[in-house]
């Protein structure tokens, strides 16, 4: 690894290996930094290696990763896996450890795409061993084949529970409900979204043949289900909720919950980037132009970092911010970058179709994303409850940092990615105040903890 | 609406003031440009250290000793204070001698609460400690708070005594009519008899407002914080020769500061973190207890402090008008003196003069 590129991109989904692909045509000295083994990102996990068997009942849309991950390979762009990035300032210089040791190396243009994670939602019982977040499902299966053996429920929101479902059906194992909790008032509030979808029938097709084959395998998919709990002494023992006006219960010793994901933003806001709270998506974004750029120079965001379009969209936003620092790197002409762009930037744009139906369809309810269960623990880190927030809100402290400074909620280990968002709308529900004003917590580096020994070597070169 | 007293800024050193003239009946508002404890009170470590306090601050640092240990009394809170002593450890003979010169300087100016302790000792308070260390120079009595809730606890007091606060409340300028100050703000106009300025790394703008500017720098401080672990020391550390200062909070996690500087851009008020500086701390921290190599920094800060050319504050009156004060430039180590300096301020305002002479903090120092 250099200690300079021209162009750095972090995260090796879609968006960051279409941006490296294309890029690194150019003859730039252009790096990927990646968390993971081999290319692919969250999406496309273990794309390279993956059995034809699993592969086939993680189905198509995962297969297509294939085509990315190869061209990139292809290509010139350095790839250094198993990479950890624990900082991004506004003067490009990107924290990384790498077998063990930190460094701090320097880029040009920084292309952030660090994709997506799942909306963490606080409910009673969520703490519990055996209630997890479907995507951890998916990685198990993906990267090991692991999967339930002694059935599942599945709860909560958004394409992806949908697909996990359909995927576990293919795999064999007993699903034994899948409990949506999106209000039913959300079909009809987002009825007036539905023409602009139809544009992009191939997914509502998809998602309709997935619910076909589930129901046909007799699989009991509740809609409009509220008041979710997971119930057990030390562990999870059953899953509680209202449907229909009635109190249910499925005896289940796994949960796995899915409620949408939102962008991974806590480099970009590390950088000092400006953020926006995004109203359909439910979730703070960086502010960007088509183009990827952020407010800081040389700095792009690209893929569901930069707002949740899917992997596809990822995939055409990671090709437009490759152009894009290539222009502003010199290597390519405005001329060249927009002829480059045209089907991109178009396939962007037919993407963004089905987003505004699917974000209102699968709009979290207000009393999900902020709990009204005082007794729920919303920081896992330091064990802070809803009540406590609200305790805190109630006695002045009116904003998401103020109420951290007093709890202590966000400061532990995972630094706040857990419950940044679920505490923000709690204080915002508190206060009677929308949750943009109530602010996300203030970045507070490393974005992955390093060791004090990995921290002192950065000082090495100057004893040497 | 008339106030008694207008104290600009809501931090600790405003809300100390505030409090202790609201002790004494006055009717006091505080306006804060952001929140109450955004910067150095919010971000501090916490120290509560009279050990090796420049000569000037020592009588101060003493009565706010004696304030800490019974601050509940104040402000119905103990701000979780606790008082496991605080150390400078010496590494080796040259330490131990420039240690020992400094207690007999203490000594010679009449107090006993900064004592050498021998090897022996040291390592019985301190056994985690790496094994190269001779000695060290103790304060028994100091310890450290949580700075928060510190502020909290002295605000909400002073709030129960009527004392207003106005947030997100930002000082444009101010005159004199009459006898009353006319503070102009983001929010509205405020009328006062007395002004006092606790506007910390903003306070030589109300100065310069005052006619009477100072050498005041704005400088942004880091410190780093660790996962939790299981208790391993007690005293707050300190270095003789190196940047340290260490400390294990009551939840077990470390926080390791020592004077380090992250880079600033006042105007946006915006810090970053300088990497190398950390690592320096990190490496320090690592030589003195080598078990924690393989601990977790989880976050690191960095706060906008006002530090003065002498490393003290100012306290004093203004010497452009009787009924403006001035309380800012603590120079990183304001969170001890907190309620002392409401004390001796209120004092001032009220009395003319203080318990504890003022004379070394004076503005007119900077008189060119």
């Amino acid at each position: 690894m250099k200690n300079h590129y021209q162009l750095l991109v972090i995260g090796g989904g879609p968006a960051g290996l279409a941006a490296a692909t294309v890029a690194s045509a150019e003859g730039i000295s252009c790096a990927v930094l990646d968390e993971q083994a081999t290319p692919g990102g969250q999406i496309y996990r273990a794309i390279e290696s993956i059995p034809e068997q699993r592969g086939k009942q993680l189905g198509s849309e995962y297969l297509r990763g294939k085509t990315i991950a190869s061209e990139f390979r292809a290509s010139d762009a350095e790839f250094y896996a198993e990479t950890k990035v624990w900082s991004l300032n506004s003067e490009r210089e990107v924290g990384v450890i790498r077998s063990n040791e930190a460094d701090i190396i320097s880029a040009d243009q920084i292309i952030v795409a660090s994709g997506a994670m799942e909306r963490p939602i606080p409910f009673p019982g969520w703490t519990l061993p055996g209630v997890m977040q479907a995507g951890a499902g998916q990685i198990l299966f993906k990267s090991a084949g692991i999967v339930p053996d002694n059935g599942v429920v599945l709860a909560g929101s958004g394409p992806l529970l949908l697909l996990l479902a359909w995927q576990y059906l293919h795999a064999g194992v007993e699903v034994k409900a899948l409990l949506d909790v999106t209000p039913l008032s959300n079909h009809i509030t987002a009825l007036p979204k539905f023409p602009r979808a139809l544009l992009a029938h191939q997914y509502l097709i998809k998602g309709i043949g997935y619910q076909i084959e589930l129901k046909r395998a007799g699989i009991p998919m509740l809609f409009g289900v509220s008041d979710l709990r997971a119930e057990g002494e030390e562990l999870c023992q059953r899953v509680c909720f209202k449907h229909s006006g009635k109190q249910k219960t499925i005896e289940s010793e796994l949960l796995l919950t899915h409620f949408g994901v939102i962008p991974h933003i806590w480099l970009t806001q590390s950088a000092g980037c400006k953020h926006q709270w995004d109203e359909s998506q439910q979730c703070w974004r960086p502010e960007h132009d088509e183009w990827g750029n952020t407010d800081l120079p040389g700095i792009l965001v690209a893929g569901d970092g930069a707002g949740i379009n899917g992997a596809r969209s990822a995939e055409h936003a990671g090709r437009l911010a490759g152009l894009e620092a290539l222009f502003a790197l010199g290597a390519i002409s405005r001329e060249e970058r927009d002829r480059k762009a045209v089907k991109d930037r178009k396939w962007v744009r037919d993407e963004r179709h089905i987003r505004p139906f699917l974000e209102k369809y699968y709009q979290i309810p207000k009393d999900m994303l902020a709990t009204s269960d005082d007794k729920t623990i919303v920081c896992r880190c330091e064990e802070i409850t809803a009540g406590e927030v609200r305790q805190a809100v109630r006695e002045g402290h009116d904003n998401t940092n103020q109420v951290k400074f007093f709890t202590r909620c966000g400061m532990g280990p995972c630094q706040g990615r857990q419950c940044s968002n679920a505490v923000a709308h709690i204080v915002a529900d508190e206060g009677g105040m929308p949750v943009e004003k109530m602010g996300h917590y203030r970045g507070r580096p490393p974005v992955t903890p390093l060791t004090l020994e990995q921290l002192a070597g950065l000082n090495k070169e100057d004893v040497l | 609406m008339n106030s008694d007293a207008l104290i600009v800024g809501g931090g600790l050193m405003g809300s100390s003031i505030a409090l202790q003239l609201a002790m004494r009946g006055c009717k006091c508002t505080v306006v804060e440009k952001a929140s109450p404890g955004r910067h150095s009170s919010g971000v501090s470590a916490g120290g509560l250290r009279l050990l090796n306090r420049d000569p000037a601050e020592i009588p101060l640092s003493v009565e706010a000793s004696k304030m800490w240990r019974d601050i509940a009394s104040l402000v119905d809170s103990d701000c979780d204070a606790r008082f496991p002593g605080q150390i400078r450890v010496a590494e080796n003979k040259a330490d131990m001698e420039k240690l020992e010169k400094r207690a007999a300087l203490v000594r010679s100016l009449g107090y006993g609460h900064e004592e050498i302790i021998d090897r022996k000792e040291l390592y019985q308070l301190v056994p985690a400690l790496a094994p190269h260390c001779v000695g060290a120079l103790i304060n028994r009595t100091d310890g450290y708070a949580r700075p928060y809730h510190a502020l909290t606890a002295f605000r909400r007091k002073a709030e129960s005594l009527g004392v207003e606060y106005h947030s997100s409340t930002e000082v444009f300028n101010f005159e004199k009519q009459g006898n009353d100050w006319q503070v102009r703000t983001s929010k509205r106009t405020f009328s006062s008899s007395v002004l006092v300025n606790c506007a910390g790394a903003w306070a030589n703008k109300l100065s310069t407002l005052l006619n009477e500017p100072v050498p005041l720098t704005a400088k942004a401080l880091a410190l780093m914080v660790t996962e939790r672990l299981p208790h391993f020391v007690d005293p707050v550390m300190g270095a003789a020769s190196r940047k340290l200062s260490f400390k294990q909070m009551q939840n077990g996690t470390l926080i390791i500061g020592g004077a380090l500087q992250a880079k600033l851009d006042f105007e946006r008020e915006k810090t970053e973190l300088d990497w190398t500086q950390l690592a320096k701390s990190a490496e320090t921290v690592v030589s003195f207890f080598p078990q924690l190599k393989d601990v977790r920094v989880v976050r690191a800060w960095a706060g906008i402090e006002s530090f003065m050319p002498d490393n003290i504050p100012v306290i004093s009156q203004s010497q452009t008008d009787s009924n403006a004060y001035h309380a800012f430039g603590f120079s990183a180590h304001g969170f001890q003196l907190s309620p002392v300096i409401g004390k001796v301020m209120s004092q001032l305002i009220l009395d003319g003069c203080s318990e504890i002479p003022l004379d070394a903090f004076h503005i007119n120092r900077f008189n060119q």
